[in-house]
Protein backbone atom coordinates (compact mmCIF):
# COMPACT_ATOMS: atom_id res chain seq x y z
CA UNK A 1 0.00 0.00 0.00
CA UNK A 2 1.10 3.54 -0.71
CA UNK A 3 2.89 4.67 2.53
CA UNK A 4 1.43 8.19 2.40
CA UNK A 5 -2.09 6.82 1.87
CA UNK A 6 -1.62 4.32 4.71
CA UNK A 7 -0.37 7.01 7.09
CA UNK A 8 -3.07 9.53 6.17
CA UNK A 9 -5.84 6.96 6.58
CA UNK A 10 -4.43 6.03 9.96
CA UNK A 11 -4.37 9.68 11.02
CA UNK A 12 -7.82 10.50 9.68
CA UNK A 13 -9.69 7.51 10.98
CA UNK A 14 -7.98 7.57 14.36
CA UNK A 15 -9.83 10.73 15.26
CA UNK A 16 -13.32 10.36 16.77
CA UNK A 17 -14.35 13.54 14.96
CA UNK A 18 -14.33 11.62 11.68
CA UNK A 19 -17.00 9.24 12.85
CA UNK A 20 -19.04 11.98 14.54
CA UNK A 21 -18.99 13.76 11.15
CA UNK A 22 -20.30 10.65 9.39
CA UNK A 23 -23.00 10.24 12.04
CA UNK A 24 -24.23 13.81 11.63
CA UNK A 25 -24.12 13.59 7.84
CA UNK A 26 -26.23 10.43 7.84
CA UNK A 27 -28.63 11.93 10.40
CA UNK A 28 -29.03 15.06 8.25
CA UNK A 29 -29.57 12.99 5.13
CA UNK A 30 -32.13 10.76 6.88
CA UNK A 31 -33.99 13.78 8.24
CA UNK A 32 -33.97 15.38 4.80
CA UNK A 33 -35.35 12.24 3.20
CA UNK A 34 -38.05 11.77 5.85
CA UNK A 35 -39.06 15.43 5.47
CA UNK A 36 -39.20 15.07 1.69
CA UNK A 37 -41.30 11.92 1.94
CA UNK A 38 -43.63 13.68 4.35
CA UNK A 39 -44.04 16.72 2.10
CA UNK A 40 -44.55 14.63 -1.05
CA UNK A 41 -47.04 12.34 0.66
CA UNK A 42 -49.10 15.11 2.22
CA UNK A 43 -49.12 17.12 -1.02
CA UNK A 44 -50.37 14.11 -2.98
CA UNK A 45 -54.20 14.19 -3.28
CA UNK A 46 -54.40 10.40 -3.22
CA UNK A 47 -52.16 10.16 -0.14
CA UNK A 48 -49.96 7.57 -1.92
CA UNK A 49 -46.27 7.81 -2.60
CA UNK A 50 -45.92 7.53 -6.37
CA UNK A 51 -42.82 6.25 -8.26
CA UNK A 52 -42.49 9.67 -9.95
CA UNK A 53 -42.28 11.32 -6.54
CA UNK A 54 -39.72 8.77 -5.41
CA UNK A 55 -37.66 9.68 -8.46
CA UNK A 56 -37.96 13.37 -7.60
CA UNK A 57 -36.77 12.62 -4.08
CA UNK A 58 -33.77 10.71 -5.40
CA UNK A 59 -32.87 13.57 -7.73
CA UNK A 60 -33.05 15.98 -4.83
CA UNK A 61 -30.74 13.79 -2.77
CA UNK A 62 -28.35 13.34 -5.70
CA UNK A 63 -28.04 17.12 -6.17
CA UNK A 64 -27.66 17.56 -2.43
CA UNK A 65 -24.78 15.05 -2.49
CA UNK A 66 -23.16 16.73 -5.48
CA UNK A 67 -23.33 20.04 -3.60
CA UNK A 68 -21.72 18.35 -0.63
CA UNK A 69 -18.92 16.98 -2.79
CA UNK A 70 -18.30 20.41 -4.30
CA UNK A 71 -18.34 22.03 -0.87
CA UNK A 72 -16.18 19.57 1.06
CA UNK A 73 -13.61 18.41 -1.51
CA UNK A 74 -11.75 21.77 -1.78
CA UNK A 75 -11.46 21.88 2.01
CA UNK A 76 -10.07 18.36 2.16
CA UNK A 77 -7.66 18.61 -0.74
CA UNK A 78 -6.73 22.31 -0.94
CA UNK A 79 -4.02 21.95 1.71
CA UNK A 80 -2.66 18.44 1.28
CA UNK A 81 0.82 19.50 0.17
CA UNK A 82 0.95 23.08 1.46
CA UNK A 83 0.02 21.96 4.98
CA UNK A 84 2.93 19.49 4.93
CA UNK A 85 5.12 22.39 3.89
CA UNK A 86 3.76 24.59 6.69
CA UNK A 87 4.19 21.81 9.25
CA UNK A 88 7.79 21.40 8.05
CA UNK A 89 7.28 17.71 7.30
CA UNK A 90 7.49 18.03 3.52
CA UNK A 91 11.27 18.38 3.29
CA UNK A 92 11.75 15.14 5.22
CA UNK A 93 9.17 13.38 3.05
CA UNK A 94 10.98 14.56 -0.08
CA UNK A 95 14.28 13.11 1.07
CA UNK A 96 12.77 9.61 1.15
CA UNK A 97 12.96 7.39 -1.91
CA UNK A 98 9.24 7.77 -2.63
CA UNK A 99 8.57 9.19 -6.07
CA UNK A 100 6.71 12.49 -6.43
CA UNK A 101 3.89 10.56 -8.12
CA UNK A 102 3.47 8.22 -5.14
CA UNK A 103 3.32 11.16 -2.75
CA UNK A 104 0.82 13.13 -4.85
CA UNK A 105 -1.48 10.15 -5.51
CA UNK A 106 -1.28 9.05 -1.87
CA UNK A 107 -2.25 12.54 -0.77
CA UNK A 108 -5.14 12.81 -3.24
CA UNK A 109 -6.64 9.40 -2.47
CA UNK A 110 -6.29 9.77 1.27
CA UNK A 111 -7.92 13.19 1.29
CA UNK A 112 -10.95 12.08 -0.71
CA UNK A 113 -11.23 8.76 1.14
CA UNK A 114 -13.33 10.44 3.82
CA UNK A 115 -15.82 11.68 1.24
CA UNK A 116 -15.93 8.25 -0.39
CA UNK A 117 -16.78 6.81 3.01
CA UNK A 118 -19.52 9.44 3.47
CA UNK A 119 -21.02 8.56 0.11
CA UNK A 120 -20.79 4.81 0.65
CA UNK A 121 -22.29 5.16 4.12
CA UNK A 122 -25.25 7.01 2.62
CA UNK A 123 -26.04 4.15 0.20
CA UNK A 124 -28.57 2.45 2.50
CA UNK A 125 -30.46 5.74 2.80
CA UNK A 126 -30.53 6.14 -0.96
CA UNK A 127 -31.73 2.58 -1.28
CA UNK A 128 -34.99 3.65 0.33
CA UNK A 129 -36.13 4.84 -3.08
CA UNK A 130 -36.16 1.23 -4.29
CA UNK A 131 -39.07 0.66 -1.94
CA UNK A 132 -41.19 2.98 -4.05
CA UNK A 133 -39.70 2.51 -7.51
CA UNK A 134 -38.95 5.17 -10.14
CA UNK A 135 -35.16 4.69 -10.13
CA UNK A 136 -33.17 1.87 -11.70
CA UNK A 137 -30.07 0.39 -10.06
CA UNK A 138 -28.10 1.59 -13.11
CA UNK A 139 -29.12 5.17 -12.43
CA UNK A 140 -28.12 4.79 -8.80
CA UNK A 141 -24.71 3.45 -9.88
CA UNK A 142 -24.34 6.29 -12.42
CA UNK A 143 -25.06 8.90 -9.78
CA UNK A 144 -22.51 7.42 -7.37
CA UNK A 145 -19.90 7.05 -10.06
CA UNK A 146 -20.53 10.65 -11.07
CA UNK A 147 -20.10 11.86 -7.47
CA UNK A 148 -16.80 10.00 -7.21
CA UNK A 149 -15.64 11.40 -10.52
CA UNK A 150 -16.51 14.98 -9.53
CA UNK A 151 -14.64 14.41 -6.30
CA UNK A 152 -11.54 13.37 -8.25
CA UNK A 153 -11.81 16.43 -10.51
CA UNK A 154 -12.07 18.92 -7.65
CA UNK A 155 -9.53 16.90 -5.66
CA UNK A 156 -6.96 17.08 -8.43
CA UNK A 157 -7.46 20.86 -8.58
CA UNK A 158 -6.94 20.96 -4.80
CA UNK A 159 -3.71 18.97 -5.02
CA UNK A 160 -2.49 21.13 -7.89
CA UNK A 161 -3.06 24.41 -6.08
CA UNK A 162 -1.67 23.13 -2.80
CA UNK A 163 1.50 22.10 -4.65
CA UNK A 164 1.88 25.38 -6.51
CA UNK A 165 0.77 27.75 -3.73
CA UNK A 166 2.76 27.84 -0.50
CA UNK A 167 -0.03 29.02 1.82
CA UNK A 168 -2.80 26.55 2.62
CA UNK A 169 -5.44 29.25 3.04
CA UNK A 170 -4.69 30.77 -0.37
CA UNK A 171 -4.64 27.33 -1.97
CA UNK A 172 -8.02 26.46 -0.43
CA UNK A 173 -9.60 29.74 -1.50
CA UNK A 174 -8.31 29.17 -5.06
CA UNK A 175 -9.72 25.62 -5.11
CA UNK A 176 -13.08 26.85 -3.79
CA UNK A 177 -13.09 29.56 -6.46
CA UNK A 178 -12.50 26.99 -9.20
CA UNK A 179 -15.23 24.73 -7.78
CA UNK A 180 -17.60 27.70 -7.69
CA UNK A 181 -16.75 28.60 -11.25
CA UNK A 182 -17.31 25.02 -12.41
CA UNK A 183 -20.76 25.00 -10.83
CA UNK A 184 -22.03 28.55 -10.99
CA UNK A 185 -19.73 30.15 -13.56
CA UNK A 186 -20.29 27.60 -16.30
CA UNK A 187 -24.04 27.54 -15.51
CA UNK A 188 -24.29 31.33 -15.89
CA UNK A 189 -22.23 31.27 -19.09
CA UNK A 190 -24.39 28.43 -20.44
CA UNK A 191 -27.53 30.36 -19.57
CA UNK A 192 -26.30 33.52 -21.29
CA UNK A 193 -25.27 31.55 -24.37
CA UNK A 194 -28.60 29.72 -24.25
CA UNK A 195 -30.45 33.05 -24.31
CA UNK A 196 -28.36 34.21 -27.22
CA UNK A 197 -29.07 30.90 -28.95
CA UNK A 198 -32.75 31.41 -28.35
CA UNK A 199 -32.63 34.83 -30.03
CA UNK A 200 -30.71 33.36 -32.97
CA UNK A 201 -33.21 30.52 -33.27
CA UNK A 202 -35.99 33.05 -33.87
CA UNK A 203 -34.00 35.06 -36.40
CA UNK A 204 -32.36 32.19 -38.25
CA UNK A 205 -32.26 28.41 -37.68
CA UNK A 206 -28.52 28.69 -36.99
CA UNK A 207 -27.06 26.37 -34.29
CA UNK A 208 -24.86 27.73 -31.47
CA UNK A 209 -22.26 25.09 -30.50
CA UNK A 210 -20.69 27.34 -27.83
CA UNK A 211 -23.50 26.42 -25.41
CA UNK A 212 -22.32 22.82 -25.61
CA UNK A 213 -18.73 23.72 -24.78
CA UNK A 214 -19.82 25.68 -21.75
CA UNK A 215 -22.46 23.21 -20.50
CA UNK A 216 -20.17 20.20 -20.76
CA UNK A 217 -18.04 21.59 -17.93
CA UNK A 218 -20.98 21.88 -15.56
CA UNK A 219 -21.51 18.84 -13.30
CA UNK A 220 -25.06 19.95 -12.47
CA UNK A 221 -26.12 19.86 -16.13
CA UNK A 222 -24.48 16.45 -16.63
CA UNK A 223 -26.16 15.08 -13.48
CA UNK A 224 -29.51 16.38 -14.76
CA UNK A 225 -28.74 14.62 -18.04
CA UNK A 226 -28.41 11.30 -16.17
CA UNK A 227 -32.00 11.67 -14.90
CA UNK A 228 -33.68 13.46 -17.80
CA UNK A 229 -32.79 12.44 -21.38
CA UNK A 230 -34.65 15.58 -22.52
CA UNK A 231 -31.70 17.67 -21.28
CA UNK A 232 -29.32 16.23 -23.86
CA UNK A 233 -32.07 16.38 -26.51
CA UNK A 234 -32.43 20.10 -25.85
CA UNK A 235 -28.68 20.63 -25.98
CA UNK A 236 -28.47 18.73 -29.27
CA UNK A 237 -31.25 20.86 -30.65
CA UNK A 238 -29.60 24.15 -29.68
CA UNK A 239 -26.00 23.30 -30.45
CA UNK A 240 -26.30 20.80 -33.26
CA UNK A 241 -23.67 18.60 -31.56
CA UNK A 242 -24.78 15.01 -31.25
CA UNK A 243 -21.91 13.78 -29.11
CA UNK A 244 -23.32 12.91 -25.63
CA UNK A 245 -22.61 15.72 -23.20
CA UNK A 246 -21.78 13.30 -20.35
CA UNK A 247 -19.08 11.71 -22.53
CA UNK A 248 -17.59 15.11 -23.36
CA UNK A 249 -17.69 15.93 -19.64
CA UNK A 250 -15.87 12.72 -18.69
CA UNK A 251 -13.23 13.00 -21.41
CA UNK A 252 -12.50 16.67 -20.73
CA UNK A 253 -12.24 16.26 -16.99
CA UNK A 254 -10.17 13.08 -17.32
CA UNK A 255 -7.67 15.19 -19.25
CA UNK A 256 -7.91 17.89 -16.56
CA UNK A 257 -7.22 15.32 -13.83
CA UNK A 258 -4.19 13.95 -15.68
CA UNK A 259 -2.87 17.44 -16.42
CA UNK A 260 -3.36 18.68 -12.84
CA UNK A 261 -1.66 15.65 -11.36
CA UNK A 262 1.20 15.81 -13.87
CA UNK A 263 1.86 19.47 -13.03
CA UNK A 264 1.65 18.63 -9.31
CA UNK A 265 4.15 15.77 -9.68
CA UNK A 266 6.53 17.95 -11.68
CA UNK A 267 6.33 20.81 -9.18
CA UNK A 268 6.49 18.86 -5.95
CA UNK A 269 10.27 18.99 -6.05
CA UNK A 270 10.34 22.39 -7.74
CA UNK A 271 13.41 23.52 -5.78
CA UNK A 272 15.40 20.73 -7.39
CA UNK A 273 14.90 22.24 -10.82
CA UNK A 274 17.87 24.10 -12.25
CA UNK A 275 17.48 27.85 -12.07
CA UNK A 276 14.90 27.73 -9.27
CA UNK B 1 32.54 9.55 0.81
CA UNK B 2 31.29 12.99 -0.12
CA UNK B 3 32.85 14.98 -2.92
CA UNK B 4 31.75 18.55 -3.53
CA UNK B 5 32.96 20.41 -6.62
CA UNK B 6 32.30 24.11 -7.14
CA UNK B 7 28.91 23.92 -5.48
CA UNK B 8 27.23 27.32 -5.31
CA UNK B 9 23.78 28.77 -4.79
CA UNK B 10 22.46 32.18 -5.75
CA UNK B 11 19.02 33.68 -5.15
CA UNK B 12 18.87 36.48 -7.68
CA UNK B 13 21.77 38.74 -6.81
CA UNK B 14 22.21 37.28 -3.35
CA UNK B 15 24.88 34.61 -3.06
CA UNK B 16 23.93 32.09 -0.39
CA UNK B 17 26.86 29.81 -1.13
CA UNK B 18 30.06 30.69 -2.95
CA UNK B 19 31.70 27.93 -5.00
CA UNK B 20 32.54 25.22 -2.48
CA UNK B 21 35.06 22.44 -2.95
CA UNK B 22 35.24 19.79 -0.32
CA UNK B 23 36.09 16.16 0.12
CA UNK B 24 34.91 14.22 3.13
CA UNK B 25 36.26 10.71 3.56
CA UNK B 26 34.11 7.76 4.52
CA UNK B 27 33.70 7.45 8.29
CA UNK B 28 34.74 11.05 8.89
CA UNK B 29 32.75 13.39 11.11
CA UNK B 30 32.80 16.83 9.51
CA UNK B 31 31.56 19.82 11.46
CA UNK B 32 30.20 22.87 9.69
CA UNK B 33 30.46 25.98 11.79
CA UNK B 34 28.96 29.27 10.86
CA UNK B 35 26.62 32.03 11.92
CA UNK B 36 23.00 32.16 10.81
CA UNK B 37 22.87 32.71 7.07
CA UNK B 38 26.45 31.50 6.57
CA UNK B 39 25.29 28.88 4.06
CA UNK B 40 25.30 25.72 6.18
CA UNK B 41 21.63 24.82 5.69
CA UNK B 42 21.84 25.74 2.00
CA UNK B 43 24.75 23.32 1.56
CA UNK B 44 22.90 20.61 3.45
CA UNK B 45 19.67 21.16 1.47
CA UNK B 46 21.58 20.82 -1.79
CA UNK B 47 23.29 17.63 -0.63
CA UNK B 48 19.93 16.26 0.58
CA UNK B 49 18.52 16.75 -2.98
CA UNK B 50 16.05 19.37 -1.77
CA UNK B 51 17.60 22.31 -3.56
CA UNK B 52 19.25 22.61 -6.95
CA UNK B 53 22.68 24.27 -6.92
CA UNK B 54 23.29 27.24 -9.21
CA UNK B 55 26.56 25.67 -10.28
CA UNK B 56 28.77 22.74 -9.43
CA UNK B 57 27.80 19.33 -8.22
CA UNK B 58 28.41 16.79 -5.51
CA UNK B 59 28.51 13.04 -5.19
CA UNK B 60 27.59 10.94 -2.24
CA UNK B 61 29.21 7.51 -2.33
CA UNK B 62 29.57 8.01 -6.06
CA UNK B 63 25.94 9.03 -6.69
CA UNK B 64 25.50 12.44 -8.29
CA UNK B 65 23.01 14.68 -6.47
CA UNK B 66 21.64 16.08 -9.74
CA UNK B 67 21.75 13.07 -12.03
CA UNK B 68 20.96 10.34 -9.48
CA UNK B 69 18.86 11.96 -6.73
CA UNK B 70 17.03 8.73 -5.85
CA UNK B 71 20.33 6.90 -5.39
CA UNK B 72 21.58 9.78 -3.21
CA UNK B 73 18.44 9.56 -1.04
CA UNK B 74 19.17 5.87 -0.42
CA UNK B 75 22.67 6.75 0.80
CA UNK B 76 21.64 9.69 2.90
CA UNK B 77 19.92 10.27 6.23
CA UNK B 78 18.89 13.90 6.63
CA UNK B 79 17.82 15.76 9.73
CA UNK B 80 16.93 19.41 9.04
CA UNK B 81 17.35 22.22 11.56
CA UNK B 82 13.59 22.81 11.72
CA UNK B 83 11.29 19.89 11.24
CA UNK B 84 7.75 18.90 12.01
CA UNK B 85 6.42 15.58 13.15
CA UNK B 86 3.04 13.94 12.71
CA UNK B 87 1.70 14.48 16.20
CA UNK B 88 -1.10 11.95 15.97
CA UNK B 89 1.25 9.08 15.17
CA UNK B 90 2.87 6.95 17.83
CA UNK B 91 6.68 6.90 17.94
CA UNK B 92 6.90 3.44 16.37
CA UNK B 93 4.29 4.33 13.74
CA UNK B 94 6.28 7.43 12.86
CA UNK B 95 9.34 5.30 12.16
CA UNK B 96 7.23 2.69 10.40
CA UNK B 97 5.86 5.31 8.00
CA UNK B 98 9.32 6.46 7.00
CA UNK B 99 10.55 2.89 6.79
CA UNK B 100 7.74 2.16 4.33
CA UNK B 101 8.62 5.38 2.49
CA UNK B 102 12.10 3.96 1.89
CA UNK B 103 10.58 0.72 0.62
CA UNK B 104 11.70 -1.40 3.58
CA UNK B 105 9.52 -4.53 3.84
CA UNK B 106 7.10 -4.67 6.80
CA UNK B 107 8.78 -7.72 8.40
CA UNK B 108 12.15 -5.98 8.32
CA UNK B 109 10.67 -2.79 9.74
CA UNK B 110 9.24 -4.70 12.66
CA UNK B 111 12.71 -5.86 13.66
CA UNK B 112 14.43 -2.58 12.87
CA UNK B 113 12.22 -0.14 14.74
CA UNK B 114 12.83 -1.49 18.27
CA UNK B 115 16.58 -1.45 17.56
CA UNK B 116 16.49 2.17 16.45
CA UNK B 117 14.36 3.22 19.40
CA UNK B 118 16.87 1.46 21.64
CA UNK B 119 19.73 3.34 19.97
CA UNK B 120 18.14 6.72 20.68
CA UNK B 121 16.94 5.70 24.16
CA UNK B 122 13.24 5.86 23.30
CA UNK B 123 12.26 2.21 23.73
CA UNK B 124 10.01 3.11 26.65
CA UNK B 125 8.17 5.66 24.47
CA UNK B 126 7.44 3.45 21.47
CA UNK B 127 3.68 3.43 22.11
CA UNK B 128 3.48 7.14 22.98
CA UNK B 129 2.06 9.70 20.60
CA UNK B 130 4.72 11.96 19.15
CA UNK B 131 3.01 15.12 20.45
CA UNK B 132 3.54 13.84 24.01
CA UNK B 133 7.31 13.64 23.59
CA UNK B 134 9.64 16.38 24.80
CA UNK B 135 11.66 18.40 22.30
CA UNK B 136 14.78 16.40 23.02
CA UNK B 137 12.88 13.15 22.48
CA UNK B 138 11.46 14.44 19.21
CA UNK B 139 14.99 15.33 18.08
CA UNK B 140 16.15 11.81 18.93
CA UNK B 141 13.14 10.30 17.21
CA UNK B 142 13.95 12.35 14.11
CA UNK B 143 17.53 11.09 14.30
CA UNK B 144 16.22 7.52 14.47
CA UNK B 145 14.05 8.34 11.47
CA UNK B 146 17.07 9.47 9.49
CA UNK B 147 18.73 6.11 10.27
CA UNK B 148 15.79 3.90 9.29
CA UNK B 149 17.23 2.91 5.91
CA UNK B 150 20.73 2.46 7.31
CA UNK B 151 22.34 5.28 5.30
CA UNK B 152 26.09 5.50 4.93
CA UNK B 153 26.01 9.29 5.25
CA UNK B 154 24.19 11.40 7.82
CA UNK B 155 23.49 15.09 7.41
CA UNK B 156 22.48 16.65 10.69
CA UNK B 157 21.61 20.34 10.64
CA UNK B 158 22.02 21.65 14.18
CA UNK B 159 20.73 18.51 15.87
CA UNK B 160 21.27 19.91 19.34
CA UNK B 161 19.65 23.31 18.86
CA UNK B 162 17.00 24.20 21.39
CA UNK B 163 17.84 21.30 23.66
CA UNK B 164 18.49 21.58 27.39
CA UNK B 165 22.00 20.62 28.63
CA UNK B 166 20.97 17.08 29.55
CA UNK B 167 19.33 16.45 26.18
CA UNK B 168 22.44 17.85 24.47
CA UNK B 169 24.67 15.42 26.31
CA UNK B 170 22.34 12.54 25.34
CA UNK B 171 22.39 13.65 21.70
CA UNK B 172 26.19 13.91 21.77
CA UNK B 173 26.49 10.39 23.15
CA UNK B 174 24.26 9.03 20.38
CA UNK B 175 26.32 10.82 17.75
CA UNK B 176 29.50 9.34 19.20
CA UNK B 177 27.92 5.93 18.89
CA UNK B 178 27.02 6.62 15.26
CA UNK B 179 30.60 7.70 14.63
CA UNK B 180 31.77 4.39 16.08
CA UNK B 181 29.36 2.61 13.72
CA UNK B 182 31.39 4.07 10.86
CA UNK B 183 28.83 6.52 9.53
CA UNK B 184 30.07 9.54 7.60
CA UNK B 185 28.52 12.48 9.41
CA UNK B 186 28.12 16.08 8.34
CA UNK B 187 26.98 18.10 11.29
CA UNK B 188 26.44 21.78 11.87
CA UNK B 189 26.10 23.51 15.18
CA UNK B 190 26.43 26.75 17.05
CA UNK B 191 27.69 24.84 20.04
CA UNK B 192 31.29 24.99 18.95
CA UNK B 193 33.07 23.28 21.84
CA UNK B 194 30.76 20.30 21.32
CA UNK B 195 31.72 20.06 17.67
CA UNK B 196 35.39 20.31 18.64
CA UNK B 197 34.97 17.28 20.85
CA UNK B 198 33.44 15.02 18.28
CA UNK B 199 34.46 16.19 14.81
CA UNK B 200 37.49 14.93 12.92
CA UNK B 201 37.48 17.95 10.63
CA UNK B 202 35.91 21.37 10.98
CA UNK B 203 34.88 23.75 8.21
CA UNK B 204 34.11 27.35 8.99
CA UNK B 205 31.56 28.98 6.70
CA UNK B 206 31.07 32.70 6.65
CA UNK B 207 28.81 34.63 4.29
CA UNK B 208 28.55 31.63 2.02
CA UNK B 209 32.30 31.05 1.86
CA UNK B 210 34.42 28.31 3.40
CA UNK B 211 36.99 30.42 5.21
CA UNK B 212 38.84 27.70 7.07
CA UNK B 213 39.03 23.97 7.02
CA UNK B 214 41.05 21.37 8.86
CA UNK B 215 41.36 19.44 12.05
CA UNK B 216 40.39 21.25 15.22
CA UNK B 217 44.02 21.56 16.32
CA UNK B 218 45.12 22.79 12.89
CA UNK B 219 42.55 25.55 12.93
CA UNK B 220 43.49 26.51 16.46
CA UNK B 221 47.13 26.77 15.37
CA UNK B 222 46.11 29.32 12.77
CA UNK B 223 45.61 31.77 15.59
CA UNK B 224 48.51 30.76 17.72
CA UNK B 225 50.78 33.25 15.94
CA UNK B 226 48.53 35.90 17.47
CA UNK B 227 47.91 35.60 21.18
CA UNK B 228 44.98 37.22 22.85
CA UNK B 229 46.21 39.23 25.84
CA UNK B 230 43.88 40.57 28.47
CA UNK B 231 45.03 43.44 30.70
CA UNK B 232 43.22 44.82 33.74
CA UNK B 233 44.26 48.36 34.59
CA UNK B 234 43.48 51.41 36.74
CA UNK B 235 43.93 53.78 33.78
CA UNK B 236 42.60 52.46 30.49
CA UNK B 237 43.53 55.50 28.38
CA UNK B 238 47.14 55.51 29.54
CA UNK B 239 47.39 51.75 29.06
CA UNK B 240 45.94 51.92 25.53
CA UNK B 241 48.31 54.75 24.64
CA UNK B 242 51.26 52.63 25.76
CA UNK B 243 50.25 49.45 23.91
CA UNK B 244 49.29 51.33 20.73
CA UNK B 245 52.92 52.32 20.27
CA UNK B 246 53.97 48.66 20.03
CA UNK B 247 53.96 47.41 16.38
CA UNK B 248 53.32 43.82 17.53
CA UNK B 249 49.94 44.78 18.96
CA UNK B 250 46.70 45.03 16.96
CA UNK B 251 42.95 45.19 17.56
CA UNK B 252 42.86 46.73 21.00
CA UNK B 253 39.40 46.52 22.59
CA UNK B 254 38.10 47.95 25.84
CA UNK B 255 36.41 45.40 28.14
CA UNK B 256 34.46 45.41 31.42
CA UNK B 257 33.09 48.93 31.22
CA UNK B 258 36.49 50.56 30.90
CA UNK B 259 38.44 48.56 33.49
CA UNK B 260 40.22 46.17 31.14
CA UNK B 261 41.49 45.87 27.59
CA UNK B 262 42.19 43.00 25.23
CA UNK B 263 44.45 42.90 22.19
CA UNK B 264 46.17 40.60 19.73
CA UNK B 265 49.88 40.17 20.20
CA UNK B 266 52.24 38.81 17.58
CA UNK B 267 55.25 37.29 19.24
CA UNK B 268 56.65 34.56 21.40
CA UNK B 269 56.95 34.25 25.18
CA UNK B 270 60.16 36.34 25.35
CA UNK B 271 58.63 39.27 23.49
CA UNK B 272 55.59 39.00 25.75
CA UNK B 273 57.75 39.08 28.86
CA UNK B 274 59.63 42.11 27.48
CA UNK B 275 56.36 43.90 26.81
CA UNK B 276 55.20 43.42 30.39
CA UNK B 277 58.59 44.50 31.75
CA UNK B 278 58.51 47.73 29.72
CA UNK B 279 54.96 48.46 30.84
CA UNK B 280 55.96 48.15 34.50
CA UNK B 281 59.08 50.29 33.95
CA UNK B 282 56.92 53.00 32.39
CA UNK B 283 54.59 52.81 35.41
CA UNK B 284 51.52 51.73 33.50
CA UNK B 285 49.00 50.97 36.30
CA UNK B 286 48.45 47.30 35.39
CA UNK B 287 46.50 45.12 37.84
CA UNK B 288 46.71 41.88 35.83
CA UNK B 289 48.25 40.76 32.54
CA UNK B 290 47.20 37.38 31.14
CA UNK B 291 47.19 35.39 27.94
CA UNK B 292 43.72 34.11 27.01
CA UNK B 293 43.40 30.50 25.96
CA UNK B 294 42.05 30.41 22.45
CA UNK B 295 39.35 27.83 21.97
CA UNK B 296 37.41 26.96 18.86
CA UNK B 297 34.93 29.70 19.54
CA UNK B 298 37.68 32.33 19.55
CA UNK B 299 39.07 30.89 16.35
CA UNK B 300 35.65 31.05 14.78
CA UNK B 301 35.02 34.62 15.90
CA UNK B 302 38.46 35.71 14.76
CA UNK B 303 38.25 34.09 11.35
CA UNK B 304 34.74 35.34 10.61
CA UNK B 305 35.70 38.82 11.85
CA UNK B 306 38.65 38.90 9.47
CA UNK B 307 36.35 38.04 6.57
CA UNK B 308 33.96 40.76 7.63
CA UNK B 309 36.78 43.36 7.78
CA UNK B 310 38.22 42.32 4.44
Amino acid sequence: MNPVLNKELKLRFRSGKTFVGILFYLLALTLLMVALMYVLRTSSPSGFFKPQESRLMFMFLAFFQLGLVLFITPGLTGGVISSERERQTLSILLTTTQSSFTIVIGKLLSSISYLVLLILASLPIYSFVFLFGGISPTQLAQVFFFSLFTMLVIGSFGVLFSTLIRKTIVSMVTTYSVALFIVAGTAVISLILFQIADIYAVATPKKVPSVYFSAMFNPGIVLADIFEPTVSEQIKEITGIKFPIWAAHLITYCMVIVLSLTISVRNLRANMKKGS
Amino acid sequence: MIEIKGLSKKYGKFTALQPLDLQIDAGCVFGFVGQNGAGKSTTFSILATLLAPTSGTATINGADIIKQPKEVRKQLGYMPDFFGVYDQLKAEEYLDFYGASYGIPAAQREKLIPQLLELVNLSHKRKDYVDLLSRGMKQRLCLARSLIHDPAVLILDEPASGLDPRARIEMREILKELKNMGKTILISSHILPELAGMCDVIGILDQGKLVAQGTVSAIQQQLQSEKIISVKTFDVQKTIAFFEENPRITKIEVLEEGKAIQFLFKGGDEEQQALLKTAIQKEIPIISFSEMESNLEDVFMEITKEVEFS
